[in-house]
């Protein structure tokens, strides 16, 4: 049987009703694996066997992208510096899916250190789009979204920092969260930009999305940024319906550069939630054409800080030049991390130290922290008189590997819908909502206040169903 | 035209002081803040900087910053961040330290220290909170330097002085004083020699009356305030000589070499101080209400040049004796113990400053390491000072307490029999007696044989 | 517009130790990421305060109680060089 094609809530059904062991939907996966991810490569690391406890509540394998931290496991963010680092702790998030019995099936692929929009940075190579392996995943979570995208993976993780859950999750025709910052703990999370990180759900459906929050959730004393707010059973939000929900369309979102198959999905989109009692106003955005920027100053200054600890001394990667030039220990440092990085890694973490320099700081970084500032009272003024905001999630659907790998900017701009909900912290899902004229799934974004996944999950399911493109898989050809 | 000497210069010194506080727990992760572990052993995936940690601050490490804030007259800001400093060196692990930039807790502070009998008060630009780095320890042997991380994390205070101090005798002084203020604090063990009191030293000279500040050089690894004042002696006849034959200062981190008592320019440091510091992202604001602030100034422990001039005004107590028993609270709290039962405070304070003393140099410990209770130390000076015992008993008796806490100062001179006894019949009667008995004896003496007894 | 000298101070303080061939094409690709940054100048951000988190948390503390450290094999265990229960790096030479 192939198991390894249902969602988890699916899953757990049968295994109340006795139809399938835990052991069964791992072997299933195992064997997707073998046959499938020479072709994907989803993967970077996977479990031989699995660890299930015969009272385990959750028993459905997950698989976590490479920056989350596996005690015992290898956990590298997919760079060279850091192969052969095996982590000695669990990150809390996989501290708290082992409590609930989920056995980790693997740790997927990454741009290295989640630098990317495509999944191409990799140092183990690049993950290939399940739906036209010619086309990228998206990225940074490129690897988690091909994996449940190709039934490689029920469901799993992934970080969002400028956009790495919900752009993968729509170029693979799966749902992607990125909870509020805060919502999820960062613990064991492999820092990018702290300010902006968080864990979500990569599901196959809206109703994994909610079982897998419920599981990840909630304040942890060892995340000073983790929010001390009850964490509700957001399987209760799952209401087939609109009704009461105000929905914003913000203009600056419906702009040049928008495919038409995009903009057509989303109307059709709009219809369908109107018909399940949504109603829909204009809203205005007015700094989303700055996001980019800030976003590319915030992000790569905090990187460059974070990344610091990567420096040959304690673990990972160390090179030593056969030629000294400066200092020994000097000499370590820069050619570990010019061997260790690659040239994505070593441009931000260029740009970040650029912008935190002395006499460059207050007209980068501050001023992105001032401009982060003037697009959070958007959204707060936005929400004043709307429950969410729709937009698509990404202007084209995926574009080709190697299109956009020497050109930054255009690559970065491949974020420019979904890295406004990190600058302002709030929670926004990406759900299948098409399907474009090549053949490539196309996301749906909502958005909504700090701490209203609620909201995001009803409207979602409303969606889900009343249409059915979250059950639109690919038919791979390997 | 006249040569120029080293009286023509102003000598202008500032110093850095690192206090490392005695918590229970590092400053953000829970392993026990302690010295002298095998390496490497009070270290967690937190303070060694392994990839997805992060920090939570411990609240007994803000609470002590904030005394030691409020203790150095500083003002204290409501509103705390913390900042990260990124640099590089092998001891701090995760290539930034988490420090304090723009909102320091404490700042515009001062402490006032005695020079030529009069007070200077030598103000304290800003007393930060931080992270201690880890210790490397050159192996000569191997050709290599070692890290150990136990250190990594201990919370640290930073408090820089103003260039005030004008001699290295002042800053000698002026470290002194800190120490004393700091150890009634009892926020910190104040300990050089462990390294949690460290002292860094900016110096520089300059022409009398030129009102510009020299180029300075940073003076490092002075393992005392003595090698603090003699680096600084070092280092102010070093520029002198620099400057009467027309060279240049360079600025530079220079480390003081003790057993060369000499300082030499740091290599290892020589980068440009660009420290792209900003704000740490990983801990949130720390809101103190001037409120709460206020109660912690209030519940301040008196500091010594208060307790000094109390012990004089209200147990009449010479300035000379004051400052001494000040010099440490313990002892003044046993002081004051003391007086509480008795009012010749002045001979308590001639035991305490004399005897006790001396024993607890011998010794090399505190009073609050003895068990030595006030009313027997108060009954046992009493007994001197109405002539039950002699001085040189008193003495013993006080040793015999500070050996066996349970014994009573009466119950020692009873059971040894070594009252004093100033009844002359009754001694005249003993004498007496004495004599009769051993009537050879004194015959043998009056036949001149003085060896008798 | 980045000059190769600046790409030579920023890669000397990230410890990047650039080859003569990347200096080149990082200069440009920074210079054209910080073009397009340029736009952030025609804001007036004057009035405006930082935002360095989303979230309005405040006073996260942890009380001061002794948790258990690592063992010195467990934190040597991913050590790249160690020797007498420390990490080993290249000599550092102060004096």
């Amino acid at each position: 049987m192939n198991w390894n094609t249902y969602t988890a809530h699916e899953l757990l059904d049968f295994l109340k009703q006795g139809k399938v062991s835990a052991q069964e939907i791992f072997s299933s996966l195992s064997s997707a694996i073998k046959q499938q991810d020479k072709t994907i490569h989803a993967y970077v690391r996977t479990a031989e066997t699995a660890d299930i406890l015969s009272d385990a509540r959750i028993p459905i394998p997950i698989s976590v992208k490479d920056n989350i931290n596996i005690d015992g496991w290898e956990t590298t963010c997919s760079s060279h510096i850091l192969k052969n680092y095996v982590a000695p702790y669990d990150a809390t998030v996989v501290r708290k899916l082992k409590a609930a019995g989920a056995p980790i099936l693997g740790h997927t692929n990454m741009d290295e250190f989640a630098f990317g929009s495509s999944t191409e940075t990799s140092c183990y190579g690049p993950t290939r789009n399940p739906w036209d392996i010619s086309c990228v995943p998206g990225g940074s979570s490129g690897g988690s979204a091909a994996a449940v995208a190709s039934d490689e993976a029920i469901w799993a993780l992934g970080s969002d920092t400028g956009g790495s859950i919900r752009q993968p999750a729509a170029f693979c025709g799966v749902v992607g969260l990125k909870p509020t910052y805060g919502r999820v703990s960062r613990y064991g999370l492999i820092a990018f930009a702290s300010s902006l990180d968080q864990i979500g759900p990569l599901t196959k459906d809206v109703t994994d999305s909610a079982l897998l929050l419920n599981i990840i959730s909630g304040h942890d004393p060892l995340d000073s940024t983790s929010a001390d707010i009850a964490v509700p059973d957001y399987t209760a939000a799952l209401v087939n319906d609109c009704k009461e929900l105000t929905i914003g369309i913000p203009k600056e979102y419906f702009i040049e550069g928008i495919s038409s198959d995009v903009k057509t999905a989303v109307a059709q989109a709009m219809n369908v939630l109107k018909a399940k009692g949504a109603r829909f106003i204009d809203v205005s955005l007015p700094h989303t054409e700055y996001a980019v920027s800030t976003y590319y100053i915030i992000a790569p200054a905090e990187a460059s800080s974070n990344l610091a600890r990567f420096d040959g001394v304690r673990f990972g990667l160390r090179v030593q030049p056969a030629k000294p030039r400066k200092a020994a220990i000097v000499d370590m440092y820069e050619e570990t991390r010019n061997q260790g990085f690659g040239r994505e890694a070593k441009r931000r973490v260029m740009l970040g130290t650029y912008a935190l320099s002395s006499g460059y700081y207050d007209a980068y970084y501050l001023r992105g922290q001032k401009v982060r500032t003037l697009i959070r009272q958007d959204f707060d003024r936005v929400f004043e008189n709307c429950d969410a905001i729709l937009t698509p999630t990404t202007p084209t659907s995926a574009f080709k590997i190697g299109e956009k790998l020497n050109d930054p900017v255009s690559m970065y701009l491949s974020d420019i819908f979904t890295i406004s909900a990190n600058l302002s912290g709030i929670p926004a899902i990406s759900i299948p909502c098409g399907i474009s004229q090549n053949g490539l799934p196309i996301g749906l974004q909502l958005s909504a206040k700090p701490f209203a996944e609620e909201i995001l999950f009803r409207i979602a399911y409303t969606y889900e169903q009343n249409t059915g493109w979250h059950k639109k898989r690919p038919s791979l050809k390997t | 035209m006249s040569i120029l000497t080293q009286k023509d210069f102003e000598t202008v010194i500032g110093l850095e002081v690192h206090l490392q506080f005695s918590t229970q727990t590092k400053i953000f992760c829970g392993c026990e803040n302690v010295f002298g572990r095998q390496p490497n052993t009070c270290v967690c995936p937190v303070c060694l900087g392994l990839p997805g940690t992060l920090p939570v601050l411990n609240k007994a490490a803000l609470d002590s910053a904030i005394k030691t804030a409020l203790a150095l007259n500083c003002r204290v800001n409501s509103y705390i961040k913390f900042d990260r400093k990124n640099y590089y060196y092998p001891d701090l692990p995760k290539g930034y330290q988490i420090s304090q930039f723009d909102f320091p807790i404490g700042h515009q502070g001062h402490l006032d220290i005695a020079v030529n009998g009069a007070t200077k008060r030598i103000r304290i630009h800003r007393a930060h909170i931080e992270e201690d780095a880890g210790k490397l320890i050159h192996d000569s042997e191997e050709g290599c330097s070692l890290v150990d991380y136990n250190r990594t994390g201990t919370p640290l205070m930073e408090i820089v002085t103003e260039p005030d101090l004008r001699s290295p005798q002042e800053a000698y002084d002026y470290l002194t004083a800190l120490k004393l203020a700091l150890q009634y604090l009892e926020v910190s063990d104040c300990d050089m020699e462990k390294g949690s009191l460290r002292c860094d030293a900016n110096i520089s000279i300059r022409p009398k009356g030129e009102t510009k500040l020299g180029t300075k050089a940073e003076l490092k690894n002075m393992n005392s305030f003595k090698a603090v004042k003699a680096a600084l002696e070092f280092e102010e006849e070093r520029q002198f000589r620099i400057l009467v034959s027309g060279g240049t200062i360079v600025q530079e981190t220079r480390l003081w070499n003790e057993d060369k008592q000499a300082t030499y320019t740091m290599r290892s440091k020589e980068d440009a101080h660009d420290y792209r510091y900003f704000p740490e992202p990983d801990l949130v604001p720390f809101i103190v209400e001037a409120a709460e602030i206020e109660q912690i100034r209030l519940r301040l422990p008196e500091n010594p040049q208060a307790k000094c001039s109390r012990l004089q005004k209200d147990f009449g107590l010479s300035d000379y004796d004051a400052t001494i028993i000040v010099q440490d609270q313990y002892l003044a709290d046993f002081f004051e113990a003391c007086a509480k039962h008795s009012t010749k405070t002045k001979k308590i304070a001639n035991w305490i400053i004399g005897p006790l003393l001396k024993e607890l140099n011998d010794r090399k410990c505190s009073v609050k390491d003895l068990s030595l209770k006030p009313e027997q130390f108060v009954i046992l000076i009493e007994k001197v000072e109405n002539g039950d015992v002699s001085n040189l008993v008193g003495k013993d008796v006080l040793m015999s307490l500070l050996q066996d806490d349970t014994q009573t100062v009466d119950g020692m001179i009873s059971a040894q029999g070594l009252s004093q006894v100033s009844d002359d019949s009754f001694l005249e009667a003993i004498a007496e007696q004495t004599l009769s008995e051993h009537a050879n004896v004194v015959q043998q003496i009056k036949n001149g044989n003085e060896g008798a007894i | 517009m980045i000059t190769n000298s600046d790409i030579q101070y920023i890669s000397a303080l990230a410890r990047i130790s650039l080859t003569e061939d990347e200096i080149k094409p990082m200069a440009q690709d920074l210079s054209s990421i910080l073009d397009y940054i340029a736009q952030l100048q025609r804001l007036d951000v004057d009035q405006i305060k930082p935002t360095s988190h989303v979230l309005p948390l405040k006073n996260v503390y942890r009380d001061d109680v002794i948790k258990p450290s690592l063992t010195q094999d467990k934190a040597l265990s991913f050590a790249v060089s160690e020797s007498k229960g420390a990490f080993k790096v290249p000599q550092i030479v102060d004096n």
